[in-house]
């Protein structure tokens, strides 16, 4: 099997994840998981130098990933338990007491590949900045690469940090934004334009990127290559990454009614005959 | 330490002493970063920026960027010192701190001038009252309120070696000096003054006012302990709980509102420990004004004379 079918496997497996934990609790939010699923296998698959074990907060000389829109939790644990960061049947605890899983992503009960618990939304670009700060002063020639969401993009602090990485030159610094154009209470044209938003980004000065295909796994890994291509010119880098909410699954896809919902046995039932099985198994 | 030792050895901020302190631990450690939301001179972290510029970030007016910067910065292994106003270093960013750097678990020192009442003719809009309740209901939030320029040099040196969260809180205007050779220890009440009769336990700039009361009730024949509580969280809970099982009676002074603040984790240790007679010098559920920072202490119940009338009332439901 090339690398490149492994990856494709590996994001069957990881929809399959992402719909089984929020099936199993009842709780979580599957949309924009689905949608960021090709992101993640690119990033953790093929795109970042990461070394999972042991798992090293400061992240010196590898590549650092912040989550910023942390609610999309269910798609980084599978990336991260699929890639060699715990156990994969820890899956199975998502949501759950006593679990490492929670929620939201946290630093608190130590689960590895977490660097900063997220969730309130606005706040991982800051982060990603202070780490990718902190790299070039260390002259550690490695990236930092940050996931926002589109509705996320109405908090003020985005535009503070989005401010501050182009005046202070952050060019070791990639932000994807996930451009579903979904937030909870409904597109996010109806509920905050968000305008041109290719033009905003240029005009705060990054250097701006569109992935038409966010969904197309090929198209992803290109995009994130070309991205880190684009670095150490002056400016940050923003892919503003078109994707489908729900993606893989016929009744969840391109709506924001699964932004935060857990499927019920039947359609539970019909997700997982959707996506099929892979040789990696379920947790 | 007999009360009347005490001496004051002139004035000058407490945030003078946060300037000269950060650049002494830059000194130290390569890995202190400094980053200020456009009050650089405001904290006197000019001198740090001076002496490393390319460990010093501007972030503009932007104090929830800058809370987050310093959480990625730690993350990464600095250690970051913000620098702003207490105003705008807590109520303005609390969603910030709690997530990413509490919960999280940052070292990040999170460094406020201009604390409180003696902030000054600027008003209530920046005058906060309501800090180190805040912070203090933080879950591993370290919260140290220091009550002169040494003891705030001191402190910023101290944090700098402590790895995890801390609010530093600090204030404008220059002010008694009386701590250059005293130590000083995270978590570590400090005696000043023994006594028999009332336990003053002070922080920030009530504790020359204490001071200066204690010694005008020692001419008065009352002979007050007087305790600066300099780290409210964690609580030097030993000392507290020593000193009253002899005094039997407490006072708490401080600059900020009464609801919160270190009185309140002084009743919340005594309740359940050692109940005795306790009253509040504190800020009475009020904003603050414009007004000279003498003024507006006495204004709202926080100078000299207050604490006097304080340790009375106490020790009249002492004798009770």
């Amino acid at each position: 099997m090339s690398d490149f079918s492994k990856l494709k496997e590996l994001s069957i497996q990881v929809r399959r994840d992402i719909v089984r934990m929020v099936y199993n609790c009842q709780s979580g939010h599957p949309g924009g998981s689905l949608g960021c699923t090709e992101f993640f296998v690119a990033l953790y698959g093929n795109v970042l130098k990461h070394k999972p074990k042991p798992f090293k907060m400061d992240g010196k000389g590898q590549d650092m990933f912040f989550l910023s829109n942390g609610h999309i939790s269910p798609v980084w644990y599978s990336v991260l338990a699929r890639t060699g960061y715990f156990e994969p049947k820890e899956l199975a605890t998502f949501r759950k007491i006593n679990s490492r899983l929670q929620g939201h992503p946290a630093t608190h009960e130590g689960l590895p590949g977490i660097r900063i618990a997220s969730g309130s939304l606005g706040q991982g670009m800051s982060a990603a900045i202070g780490a990718a700060l902190a790299k070039r002063m260390d002259g550690d020639p490695r990236w930092v690469f940050a996931l926002t969401g589109d509705g996320e993009l109405d908090e003020g602090q985005c535009w503070e940090a989005i401010m501050f990485a182009a005046h202070h030159k952050v060019d070791n610094l990639v932000v994807t934004v996930d451009w579903n154009g979904q937030q909870i209470d409904g597109s996010t044209e109806q509920v905050m334009s968000l305008g041109n938003l290719p033009a905003k980004w240029k005009s705060f000065g990054w250097d701006v990127l569109v992935l038409e295909k966010g969904n197309d796994l090929d198209a992803v890994i290109a995009m994130l290559r070309k991205a880190k291509r684009r670095c150490g010119k002056g400016k940050p880098v923003v892919i503003l990454m078109k994707t489908e909410m729900g993606y893989g699954i016929d009744f969840m896809q391109g709506t924001h009614k699964w932004h935060g919902k857990a499927p019920n046995q039947e359609q539970y039932e019909s997700a997982m005959a959707q996506l099929g099985t892979t040789s990696l198994g379920d947790f | 330490m007999n009360i009347n030792d005490i001496k004051s050895t002139g004035t000058k901020a407490t945030r003078d002493g946060f300037g000269q302190g950060l650049l002494e631990a830059g000194r130290q450690n390569p890995n202190i970063v400094g980053l200020t939301a456009d009050l650089m001179e405001s904290l006197q972290m000019q001198h740090f920026h001076k002496e490393f510029p390319e460990r010093f970030f501007q972030v503009g007016i932007a104090e929830a960027n800058m809370i987050g910067i310093a959480a990625g910065l730690a993350t990464a292994g600095k250690v970051p010192f913000t620098g702003t106003f207490a105003n705008f270093s807590t109520g303005r960013v609390y969603d910030q701190i709690r997530q990413s750097v509490a919960y999280s678990h940052k070292n990040v020192k999170i460094c406020a001038s201009h604390a409180g009442l003696t902030l000054g003719e600027d008003g209530a809009t920046h005058q906060i009252l309501e800090d180190i309740g805040m912070m203090r209901m933080l879950p591993g939030m370290v919260v140290i309120n220091p009550c002169d320029y040494h003891q705030t040099k001191a402190a910023t040196i101290a944090i700098a070696e402590y790895h995890g969260p801390v609010y530093l809180r600090f204030g404008r205007p220059a002010w008694a000096m009386f701590t250059e050779n005293l130590p000083f220890e995270i978590g570590k009440a400090l005696l000043l003054a023994s006594g028999t009769d009332v336990t003053i336990f002070a922080t920030g700039h009530l504790v020359w006012t204490s001071i200066e009361a204690a010694q005008e009730l020692a001419a008065q024949g009352i002979s007050c302990e007087v305790i600066n509580i300099h780290t409210i969280k964690p609580l030097d809970e030993t000392a507290i709980l020593d000193s009253v099982s002899k005094t039997r009676a407490v006072v708490v002074a401080e600059e900020h509102q009464r609801n919160g603040g270190l009185g309140d984790a002084i009743a919340n240790l005594l309740v359940h420990k050692l109940p005795v007679p306790m009253e509040y010098v504190g800020v009475n559920d009020s904003f603050g004004e414009s007004g000279k920072p003498l003024e507006l202490l006495d204004k709202y119940g926080l100078g000299k004379k207050d604490v006097i009338w304080a340790v009375k009332d106490v020790l009249d439901r002492k004798q009770k």
